[in-house]
């Protein structure tokens, strides 16, 4: 069986946003590939772990940075990288074309993609590269067997979650209560870099953009920081419910 | 046309199919609102809609009982083809964003996800949506013949209902059997009202100690002011509470009146999912705690000492 897990670079959730003329600007910030992300690359290791015969290919598609990205998970212990190289930053609908693309030129059975990527705030990706594919999709899984061709699992809906089963192949997005993700362990950091992290031009997969953006911006909400010292936890307290009750005017 | 594909649960039409009409009705773009409602003897949520829409078109069939992400985009994108719809309306819900990536592809169209707000103006689409955790908004804007959007949440009012009743339409579609087999569904129990729907929220973290220093403090509390129970991963991921009270990131979004937060550090993956609550409220003892600096009201102290105190004082 073979995996694609699909992953982005994103900024480190402790990293503040820049902006710079009305862009976002990574320069200088600390990136690291998406958590939800890992535990897809986690997932596909474990099916290997369980003696499935199982390779398992990791996909990134951004500017050059994007190879970090992928040594890091191929010292968790994916077997190879295939980079798409561009600095076109594009959307999950054009992105999930070259997913599809590779995916299908490497003969995939299996996706992990991640249910939400951070940077955009999007769970578009796995489910527009199931379509492309045509392929059944499951997202927000958080709990996954495989049991030769059926993938079993319980995943998370509008009001509640659901066990499912569904044949193989199909795209599948994460969900904590998956695995939690390993570190590299030194030898496997030695060994990854002698793994193949396959360059690619994104000109041969004819995306077209559909979306701009025009700019970006932190509008935090002014707030009005009245924080009281709690030294005196009674006196502290009734001043509080005095402030929600009579300023603020949001408890009764 | 203007599609709006419609939200409904247990016979009741959704608060966001609500808030889809709005949407729609602001975009100032031509055409009918045309709600589709897919499912299985929805009778009732069709005159509900009917009140809403220009227009309702309705599939009532056996195999639409129950969402599949392949049956319903497969519906739409058939719909919107044949209506020659130039936008297409899909609720900001879990199964709305998970379907409405494959009705995109099938009509070659952009996505505009999860906006908070959306207008027309000469054929091209500009809109604003949270991205990197909600901390950021962009500005997007899409120029194609056929867009599709998906509204986020709570962040549309609520459509008034007419007093006509819109016509009705039944639609014909060629749909596959569904890839996906569900075996098992559990739906998820709130102790008290359910966390999107409240005015008033407290939360716990990991401050509060244990499962017991939960009910102690965060149930009380949130008993006294009539308010949902909400929780952080780290408590969930401990197993004192259940995952349907996260939230955050990968739990629920909450914009209630005021969000009381007990014994949270406010890590980014928490604020993203209430960071936009109208009045926030912390209590912890470590004045450094990231939640201060998104805090309006708040105490330094003890959860053990400063709950019961504010619970104490409530009563007075
Ligand atoms: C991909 C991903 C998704 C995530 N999604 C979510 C999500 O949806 N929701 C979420 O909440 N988290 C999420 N997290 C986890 C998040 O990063 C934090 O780990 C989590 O929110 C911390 O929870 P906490 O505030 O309860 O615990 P802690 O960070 O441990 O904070 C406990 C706080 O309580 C205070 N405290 C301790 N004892 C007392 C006392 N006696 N009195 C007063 N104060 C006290 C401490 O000062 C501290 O500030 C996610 C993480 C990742 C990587
Ligand atoms: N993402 C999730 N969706 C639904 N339920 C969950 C999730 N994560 C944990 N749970 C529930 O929390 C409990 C502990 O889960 P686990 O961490 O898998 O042992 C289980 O009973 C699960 O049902």
């Amino acid at each position: 069986m073979r995996i694609l897990t699909l992953i982005r670079q994103v900024l480190d959730a402790e990293e503040t946003v820049h902006i710079r003329s009305g862009e976002i600007d990574l320069n200088g910030s600390k990136l690291v590939v998406d958590t939800m992300d890992e535990y897809g690359v986690e997932q596909a290791l474990r099916i290997r772990d369980s003696g499935v015969d199982v390779e398992v290919v990791a996909l990134a598609v951004g500017p050059e940075r994007n190879q970090e990205a992928l040594r890091t998970v191929l010292s968790m212990g994916a077997d190879r990288a295939i980079h798409v190289m561009t600095e076109l930053a594009l959307d999950p609908i054009p992105l999930s074309k070259v997913a599809a693309q590779i995916a299908q030129q490497e003969r995939i059975d299996l996706i992990f993609c991640g249910g939400q990527q951070s940077d955009w705030d999007s769970h578009a990706l796995g489910a527009a590269t199931a379509e492309r594919l045509q392929l059944p999709q499951v997202t927000w899984v958080s709990a996954l067997e495989v049991h030769g061709q059926t993938l079993t699992g319980r995943h998370d809906v509008d009001d509640g979650s659901e066990m499912f089963s569904v044949q193989l192949p199909a795209v599948i997005t994460t969900q904590q209560g998956l695995g939690e993700p390993r570190y590299p362990t030194v030898p496997n950091i030695i060994r990854a870099k002698k793994k193949e992290l396959r360059i690619e031009t994104l000109d041969q997969f004819h995306v077209d953009l559909k979306l701009n953006v025009l700019g970006a911006a932190v509008q935090a909400k002014a707030r009005l920081h009245k924080i009281l010292d709690g030294k005196d936890a009674p006196a502290a307290a009734a001043e509080l419910v005095e402030l929600l009750r009579n300023e603020a005017r949001v408890i009764p | 046309m203007i599609l709006l594909v419609v939200e409904h649960a247990r016979g009741n039409v959704s608060k966001s199919t609500y808030e889809m009409v709005t949407c729609a009705r602001q975009l100032g773009r031509e055409g009918p609102v045309t709600a589709l409602v897919l499912g299985s003897g929805i009778m009732a949520v069709v005159n509900e809609v009917a009140l809403l829409a220009d227009q309702v078109l309705v599939s009532d069939r056996a195999d639409l009982a129950q969402y599949d992400s392949e049956l319903w985009s497969a519906a739409v994108a058939q719909v919107a083809s044949e209506g020659d719809a130039h936008t297409i309306l899909i609720g900001g819900s879990r199964s709305g964003r998970e379907y409405s990536p494959r009705v995109a592809v099938k009509l070659d169209a952009p996505l505009l996800e999860d906006v908070i707000s959306v207008t027309a103006e000469e054929g091209t689409l500009s809109a604003e949506r949270y991205t990197n955790l909600a901390r950021v908004t962009e500005r997007i804007t899409a120029r194609a013949p056929v867009t599709v959007i998906t509204p986020k949440q709570g962040a549309f009012a609520a459509a008034m209902p007419g007093t006509h009743a819109a016509e009705q339409f039944d639609v014909d579609l060629d749909l596959t059997a569904r890839r996906v087999q569900i075996t098992e569904k559990s739906a998820e129990k709130f102790s008290r009202i359910s966390l999107a729907e409240a005015e008033i929220v407290v939360a716990g973290g990991r401050g509060v100690g244990s499962a017991e220093g939960f009910r102690n403090l965060v149930d009380e509390l949130a008993d006294r002011l009539g308010a949902a129970v909400g929780a952080t991963r780290a408590v969930v991921d401990a197993g004192w509470r259940p995952y349907a009270e996260q939230v955050g990131q990968t739990g629920k979004t909450v914009q209630p009146k005021v969000y009381i937060a007990i014994g949270i550090s406010g890590a980014v993956q928490h604020l993203s999912g209430m960071g936009r609550s109208k009045c926030i409220v912390a209590v912890n003892r470590d004045a450094d705690a990231p939640i201060f600096k998104v805090a309006d009201y708040g105490i330094v102290g003890d959860v053990n000492q400063i709950v019961p105190a504010i619970i104490a004082a409530l009563s007075r």
